[in-house]
Order: structure tokens, then C-alpha cells, then sequence
């Protein structure tokens, strides 16, 4: 018992000095995918800003947002928009999320230089991924059977293929898993019958990027919102960010600052 | 006098007592810690859904925990790399011990062991840049991230620890065993095979046995290498996903205390029990078979 209470003084103290960010702390909590995002900036900043100090932490979108609605945090990084239900719950405790979208996250189907395939669809590369269609004659390549490259499934990247190309169905069980970006860039830069899937920031020559129902996958299309495979990164602050945080959220929004060091991890800048 | 002597000893002995049990706690507290947070798993799947079903998606919408494609991946792995490891490194140990000169011995026998001292990334590198594309090339098979690219890797992991140890056991199998069979007639060959070898099998089996727990228990190398596909290999030229590779590419990503993060740590335990029943082998053969009398070990 007396073990309990102790644990519970220590829970309550750190929710206190987190709900009371004093100037000059500023904390961050919510997405992996952000994470590497938040991680250069806070770093970038600290250093020109020496008297703050800035926390991180992952945990996940949902996490992030909820810990918004409680207080809990300054800053809640996001890889997707609130959800109408987390909006209903903030607004009932009086709370107003106000986002900052902060980069986009664009993947690009990639293949062997050597493959004669320029352009795919959506739906031939759901198929590929669900194993439907095992061999590259089927979508008008060599005859030759497909090695598909998928990503471990807990992986931002993942996330965002599963729900834009798979629509949320499964990966076949056969297909390769690869632990990162540069880990599936190099297994398709060693095999011509490979296909896989990168973040736009680790397209290599090596790899030859394919177009995706016409388009190629860059800045400009992922900007204009018309290559397929993409999505916006936001922060989220509880109603309009003040002192410290406002002036964090500057330097990320920054186009020679935070937006240089986004490209720098691997993401897709605003400008 | 008598009396400064008797608490210094007793001091001696308390002390050397606290540095060999501090091994066993920490170790006895990291497997407390392994079950309690692999055990919470069952409470979602059954301990047979878990085992042997066959879809691992523990990220999707509704999650399947299935490791059996992993422990087949494991396991056919570990037999792999075993089966070329086991012959290579046993046989090196008895030319080194019985064949080879005391020069050659004295180089060979520390580049073996230094060979042992390879990190496993930079094997795992070897095998995903080199190996790979060369047996694409040369086998015309649609990938060389395979189990028999990583079993392949993985015996060179096991061969200096198999050579070293069951080198050290036949070299010390006593002169006059040997000599004994060469008076009666017996060939070199004949006294190897049928001397030497039935002499130092304790030892032999105990190199083997930890050769194959640091294939079972290898990462990186399986991570790098054996491709990742968790699905039950149709052949060896198929991608596997060992169970420690299911473990490390998705441990980093898992959210803290999910059931995704319970099923990792219940593979771990998996994997435990793996090397646990391996140790135990080994164990019981050396015991088995330890030579009494002029031979032993």
C-alpha cells in the first residue's frame, strides 16, 4: 500500500511538471513518424536556444493527441488529422487543438534500374502486395517472378502504405521484410526483380522510382496533393500556441531552418 | 592469530559467494522479467493460437499473434547452418589437434578463433551486399535474402566457436589412448575415428550444442539476411523470418505495453525455452558420455 501511494505521489508530480511547462521547457509527445522530425529541429534549436530545454517522446498519433486533450504536453505530433471524436472529446473538456502542419510524408514504389516497368497503378500495386499477381508479365514487365519488399509493420511508412495502397487489407505473408528505408533501397538495388517502397528522401540512383497512375512522385506533386501516396504531418498545440512554443513552431515552419532540416530527415518540406 | 586468519578466509568465502550468485541473479531477474511481460499476451490468444498459427499481423484490425511461421523459420535455419557448420568446424578441430604440424597449429588455430571475434553486422553486411546478389546470379533464384544465404553466414558464425572448443577436446584426449591404438595396428585414420574421436564426443557435442544456441539466438545476421517473410519456407532458397529478427526489426515500434509489445516479449520467451532445451542436451551429453578413468576430460 505504502508502495502504491509512493508510486501514484511520483506519477502525479511528473503530470504536474508536465501540465505546468514553465517558459523555457517545452514538451513534445505523439508520433514515430514525426519523431525523426521533432528530434533534428528540437536538436537544431536547443543549440541556438540554450536556455530551453525540450522533451521528446514517441508513443503513437493517438497518444499524442490525447495527451493535448489532458494538458499533458505543449506540442502533440501527429501523422494524421484529429479525428471527429477526439474533437468532440477535447471540446467538451473545454479544449482547442489548432494544427500546424509541418511536412508531408510521400513513398515511392521503387524497382531494379534494370526493370522495364515505368509506370503502376494502385491497383496492380495492391495486388502485388496482396500477392495476387506474382509475376511482372502481369503488369506488362519481363516474365519473371516478382520479389515484393514490404517494410516491418509497425513502421509510419508501413502505416501509410497499408491504408493508402492495401486500403487497410493485409500484406502477404511472403512478401520480404526490410527494418528501414535505406534497408529496402539497398535489397532493390541488389535484386532486378524487386520492388519495394521508400520515403521520397531516400530515392537513390540506384533504385528507379516509378510513376504511380502517371505521376512521379516529388515535392511539387506530393505538395499539390496529386501523387497518391502521401499525407500531411502535423503538430498539434491545446488553442494558439504561446510563448516558447510559438516561437518552436516558427522555427520548425521556418523555410531555411525547420523546413531544411525536414527534407534532412527524410520527409517532403512544406516549401 | 588463529582466529585474524579464520574471519579473513570466512571474509574470502563470502565475498567469491556474492560475485558467482551475482551472475545467477541478474540472470534469473531478466527471465522474472521476460515472463511478466511476455505472459500477458495469453490473455488475447490461446498458448496454441500463439504457437501454431500461422499468420503474424500484430498490427492489424483485428491483430493475429501466429509465430509458427517464425519458429520454422528459426529452426530451419539453426538445422541449416548447423549441417554445414557441424561437419566444417569438427573436422578442422581434428586436423588441427591430430593431423596439422605445431607451426601450422600455433597460426591456424588463433586466426580460427579471432575469426569468432567478426561482429555479427559486419557478417550480416557481407552477406546482404556480396552473397546475396552473387547467388541471384549464379542459382537464377528470385532472391538471395534467403535461409540458405543465412544459414550459410550463420555457420561461419559457428564454425570457430564448434572448431576451438572441440579442438581443445581432442587435443586433450591422452597420449597413450592413441599410442595404444596405433601398437595394436590400428591406421591413423582408424585411431582418429575410432579413438580419438568416441574419447573427446563430450566435449565435441558440447561445442556443437553452442555453436547451434548462438545460430538460434544470432540477429542481426538473420535480420540482414534470411529476407523476412513470415510465411512457412516451401524450400530453402525462401525468404524466413527467425524469431529474433521478428523481435528486433519490431520491438523499437511497438507501443509500450500493447499486445503487440507482450507477443514480442512471449517470443522472446519462445526462443528462451529454445536455448534452455539446447543447454540441457548439451548438458546431458557431456554427462553422458564423459570418459572415466585414463580419458577423461
Amino acid at each position: 500500500m505504502k508502495k502504491l501511494s509512493f508510486v501514484v505521489t511520483i506519477a502525479l508530480s511528473i503530470f504536474c511538471m508536465a501540465t505546468v511547462a514553465v517558459a523555457g521547457n517545452i514538451v513534445i509527445k505523439g508520433s514515430t513518424t514525426v519523431l525523426p522530425i521533432a528530434q533534428k529541429v528540437a536538436e537544431a534549436y536547443m543549440k541556438e536556444n540554450p536556455e530551453v530545454s525540450i522533451s521528446l517522446s514517441g508513443g503513437g498519433s493517438g497518444n499524442g493527441i490525447k495527451a493535448i486533450i489532458d494538458g499533458t504536453t505543449d506540442i502533440a505530433d501527429s501523422s494524421r488529422f484529429i479525428k471527429g471524436k477526439e474533437v468532440k472529446l477535447a471540446v467538451e473538456k473545454g479544449v482547442y487543438p489548432v494544427p500546424f502542419r509541418v511536412a508531408y510524408d510521400c513513398i515511392v514504389p521503387v524497382v531494379h534500374p534494370s526493370n522495364p516497368i515505368k509506370d503502376i497503378s494502385m491497383d496492380q500495386l495492391k495486388a502485388i502486395y496482396k500477392g495476387e499477381v506474382k509475376n511482372w508479365k502481369d503488369v506488362g514487365g519481363p516474365d519473371k517472378k516478382v520479389v515484393v519488399i514490404s517494410r516491418d509493420t509497425s513502421s509510419g511508412t508501413y502505416e501509410v502504405w497499408n491504408k493508402k495502397v492495401m486500403k487497410k487489407d493485409r500484406v502477404y505473408p511472403g512478401a520480404l521484410l526490410q527494418a528501414s528505408n535505406g534497408a529496402v533501397a539497398q535489397a532493390v538495388a541488389k535484386n532486378k526483380y524487386a520492388i519495394g517502397y521508400i520515403g521520397l528522401g531516400y530515392l537513390n540512383k540506384d533504385v528507379k522510382a516509378l510513376t504511380v497512375n502517371g505521376v512521379t512522385g516529388s515535392m511539387e506533386t506530393t505538395i499539390d496533393g496529386t501523387f497518391p501516396i502521401s499525407r500531411p504531418l502535423f503538430m498539434f498545440t491545446q488553442g494558439w500556441p504561446k510563448g516558447e512554443t510559438v516561437k518552436f513552431l516558427n522555427y520548425v515552419l521556418h523555410p531555411a531552418k525547420g523546413q531544411k532540416l525536414v527534407g534532412e530527415a527524410g520527409y517532403v518540406p512544406l516549401y | 592469530m588463529a582466529n585474524t586468519r579464520q574471519i579473513k578466509d570466512r571474509g574470502m568465502n563470502v565475498f567469491f559467494f556474492c560475485i558467482a550468485t551475482a551472475s545467477i541473479t541478474i540472470l534469473f531477474m531478466i527471465s522474472v522479467f521476460l515472463f511478466m511481460e511476455g505472459l500477458p499476451i495469453f490473455k488475447v490468444v490461446s498458448v496454441k493460437d500463439f504457437i501454431f498459427g500461422s499468420y503474424w499481423y500484430p498490427t492489424s484490425d483485428p491483430p493475429d499473434f501466429g509465430i509458427f511461421p517464425l519458429i520454422i523459420g528459426s529452426v530451419v535455419v539453426t538445422i541449416l547452418s548447423a549441417s554445414v557448420s557441424i561437419p566444417l568446424g569438427v573436422m578442422s578441430a581434428v586436423y588441427l589437434a591430430e593431423i596439422a604440424r605445431v607451426k601450422i597449429r600455433e597460426i591456424v588455430k588463433p586466426i580460427v578463433e579471432l575469426l569468432a571475434a567478426l561482429p555479427s553486422v559486419v557478417i550480416g553486411f557481407f552477406g546482404m551486399v556480396i552473397v546475396a546478389p552473387f547467388l541471384q546470379n549464379v542459382l537464377d533464384i528470385p532472391t538471395g535474402l534467403n535461409i540458405f544465404n543465412a544459414s550459410l553466414m550463420l555457420a561461419f558464425m559457428s564454425v570457430p566457436t564448434i572448431c576451438s572448443i572441440s579442438e581443445d577436446a581432442i587435443y586433450s584426449v591422452p597420449t597413450n589412448l592413441k599410442e595404444a591404438s596405433l601398437a595394436l595396428g590400428a591406421t591413423h585414420l582408424e585411431t582418429i575415428v575410432r579413438v580419438v574421436l568416441p574419447a573427446s564426443i563430450s566435449g565435441i557435442s558440447t561445442a556443437i550444442i553452442l555453436g547451434m544456441s548462438r545460430a538460434i539466438g544470432e540477429t542481426m545476421v538473420v535480420l540482414m539476411v534470411a529476407g523476412g517473410a513470415a510465411m512457412v519456407p516451401a524450400s530453402i532458397f525462401d525468404p524466413a523470418r527467425p524469431m529474433p529478427a521478428s523481435i528486433a526489426a519490431e520491438m523499437a515500434e511497438a507501443p509500450f505495453r500493447g499486445d503487440h509489445y507482450y507477443a514480442l516479449f512471449a517470443t522472446g520467451i519462445v526462443l528462451f525455452v529454445f536455448i534452455f532445451i539446447f543447454n540441457i542436451i548439451a548438458e546431458h551429453i557431456a554427462h553422458k558420455y564423459r570418459q572415466v578413468g585414463e580419458a577423461s576430460l
